[in-house]
């Protein structure tokens, strides 16, 4: 396959995922728009208010991408992990496995897929969340550059999710036991300067506080930890699982027999 | 000179030990590697001593050996569990091989895997696809997946499904076809990057007799437009009346590989099952032929290969028997089948 051949298998992997998750929007889009609106009416407004300001900001705004992120990162992952095991269970997978698609496309593909729904998602909770925050943008590059590499991040953790997960059981233990507590412990909702200091270094061993701190940076400026440690973390993540999942796919782990 | 022919075969040698064929690619020149790659041409898909032994121990395959010309119409033949699947999943790359080697017009399935599977189009046993999609979609993306351009996609899919009579169902999505059009809607994927080998695991499995032919034909025209087709199937009319050769997979080994003709000749004797206009009581006594009463008005008559079946008509019409219509017992492929695999499995 020459490389317009495989930019054309790329883009259809991209276009079958994106219809798919369009086309149970009811399942996809909707859910997360009144989970945010949700968070914002209760953490922001009723709560918030008595909490008073974080960082010398109002509590909405500051909690606002945190969420934000929060949904990228959570719809990002679903959709891998949901879309190879389906794919897996239903044995379409093969229809790729059968193809001159090489491996690292089929990567790219899903998780492109998985980045697509993550910013689709992500921009419909910003929408929602203009109701409740004032959001102002600090610094475009940095906000559109980290909602790109944590998508990008939990796609591929997605797909080698999808590939281990033998039943529906497989495919939510991870985000329900790892993905939501490391994500409520990534400083959404709080700095982590408000912890004792032996609580502060614990949580600098969540990686998703760096993706947190980064993507509020870009939008209101403030950050508990250095842009370009942030920056760091998020592409090693993305090295190591990018080439964990193509060792999965390539010696076709739970795919070839 | 001949040193210097014998470090350069010996070269050759290590070369080989180590690298397999991928140093060819690296060290002959363009067109003597176009050279070998024609030599290679004529063959559609050649299997050297393939194994496969699955993780739970259990060996699918002992060495086998195919070879299938270009424009052949080939039957792989076996019980279930005989091995055909797993050879298939081999060639397809859905299984990992444990040893040996596949090559596909000239292309080894491992050194050159996508001019190899852009050659291959298949059609597996099983459904394996989404069934929540539009058929038309699952077309499209099939071939984007060889890297065929959208536009160019939706021309070949409305071409297919307007061939295999699905056109007016291009919106449904999959699981609202019956048995029968999802196998079509199969064939109808299998063939959009239009491939010069098709290889179709059980096409006809489950699918009602109208249907079944329609798509033999189909297959019957694509075959005689150049693709080379291999098929496993159960029904073995279905290989007698289309393929011109046939191989035979028992326990992981190839027992037979012959021509469809040339297996049947083997066939030692026939059985034959006459109707009668009159009843009878007792078997008419005839000369080289056991014959048996079924039930009065129903002979059968075994008659041995060489021996014309015109005297038997003649010894009937003497004694007065008037036979108003004959058939074959079973299928002459099938009863060949079933005597191979039993001589092999007697102790």
């Amino acid at each position: 396959m020459n490389i317009s051949e495989q930019w054309i298998a790329f883009k259809t992997i991209v276009i079958k995922e994106f219809l798919r998750f369009i086309r149970i929007w009811k399942q996809t889009v909707l859910p997360p728009m009144i989970t945010t609106g949700l968070y914002f009416i209760i953490f922001g407004n009723l709560i918030g208010e008595r909490i008073g300001e974080m960082e010398g900001y109002r509590y909405v705004d500051f909690i606002a991408p945190g969420l934000i992120l929060m949904t990228v990162i959570t719809q990002s992952y679903a959709n891998t992990v949901a879309s190879f095991f389906q794919a897996k269970f239903q044995r379409h997978i093969e229809e790729l496995m059968v193809s001159p698609t090489p491996d690292y496309i089929i990567i790219f593909g899903y998780a492109g897929g998985g980045i697509t729904r993550g910013i689709i998602v992500g921009l419909a909770v910003t929408t929602v969340s203009m109701f409740f925050a004032q959001l102002g943008i600090h610094d475009l590059a940095v906000l559109v550059s980290i909602v790109v590499l944590t998508a990008t991040l939990f796609s591929l953790a997605g797909i080698i999710n999808g590939v281990y997960a033998k039943t529906f059981d497989d495919i939510s233990i991870i985000p329900t036991f790892i993905l939501t507590p490391l994500t409520y412990l990534g400083g959404i909702f709080y700095s982590i300067s408000l912890l004792p200091e032996f609580w502060q270094n614990v949580s600098l061993a969540n990686p998703i506080l760096y993706m947190i701190n980064a993507f509020r940076y870009g939008f209101i400026g403030i950050t508990d930890i250095g842009l370009w440690v942030s920056y760091g973390i998020i592409l090693a993540f993305i090295a190591v699982l990018y080439g964990y999942a193509m060792y999965l796919v390539k010696t076709g782990h739970g795919i070839r027999s | 000179m001949i040193h210097r022919g014998l470090r350069a075969l010996s070269l050759c040698f290590l070369l080989h030990a180590y690298m397999g064929d991928s140093w060819k690619c690296a060290i002959l020149p363009d067109w003597l590697q176009n050279l070998r790659l024609y030599l290679s041409m004529t063959c559609a898909l050649k299997i050297t001593n393939l194994h496969k032994t699955y993780k739970n121990g259990f060996v699918a395959l002992r060495g086998i050996d195919l070879y299938v010309e270009q424009g052949d119409f080939f039957a792989l033949l076996g019980p279930n569990g005989a091995g055909k699947s797993t050879a298939i999943g081999i060639i397809t790359s859905l299984i990992n091989k444990s040893d040996g080697r596949v090559s596909v017009y000239g292309y080894d399935i491992d050194t050159h895997f996508a001019e190899a599977k852009s050659c291959i189009g298949v059609l597996p046993q099983e459904f394996n696809f989404n069934v929540w999609e539009p058929i038309e979609e699952i077309l499209v993306n099939q071939a984007g997946y060889y890297g065929i351009e959208r536009r160019d996609a939706y021309r070949r899919a409305e071409h297919r499904l307007r061939q295999l009579g699905l056109w007016e169902k291009r919106h449904e999505i999959a699981s609202n076809l019956s048995g029968g059009m999802k196998r079509r809607m199969m064939i109808a994927r299998a063939l959009m990057h239009n491939p010069k080998l098709l290889i179709l695991d059980e096409p006809t499995a489950g699918v009602d007799i109208e249907n079944r032919r329609t798509m033999w034909n189909f297959l019957t025209q694509l075959n005689r437009q150049g693709a080379t087709i291999i098929l496993t199937t159960h029904y073995l009319e279905e290989v007698e009346n289309l393929c011109r050769n046939v191989a035979i997979i028992d326990e992981g080994r190839v027992i037979e590989h012959t021509g469809t003709k040339a297996l049947i000749n083997r066939l030692g004797s026939e059985t034959f099952v006459l109707d009668l206009e009159k009843k009878v009581t007792e078997p008419p006594c005839l000369d080289c032929h056991a014959v048996r009463v079924i039930d009065g008005s129903t002979l059968e008559v075994d008659i041995d290969k060489g021996v014309g079946i015109s005297d038997l008509f003649d010894n009937l019409n003497h004694m007065g028997i008037k036979v108003l219509s004959m058939r074959n017992k079973t299928n002459r492929l099938e009863q060949l089948f079933m005597q191979l695999v039993d001589d092999r499995r007697q102790p």
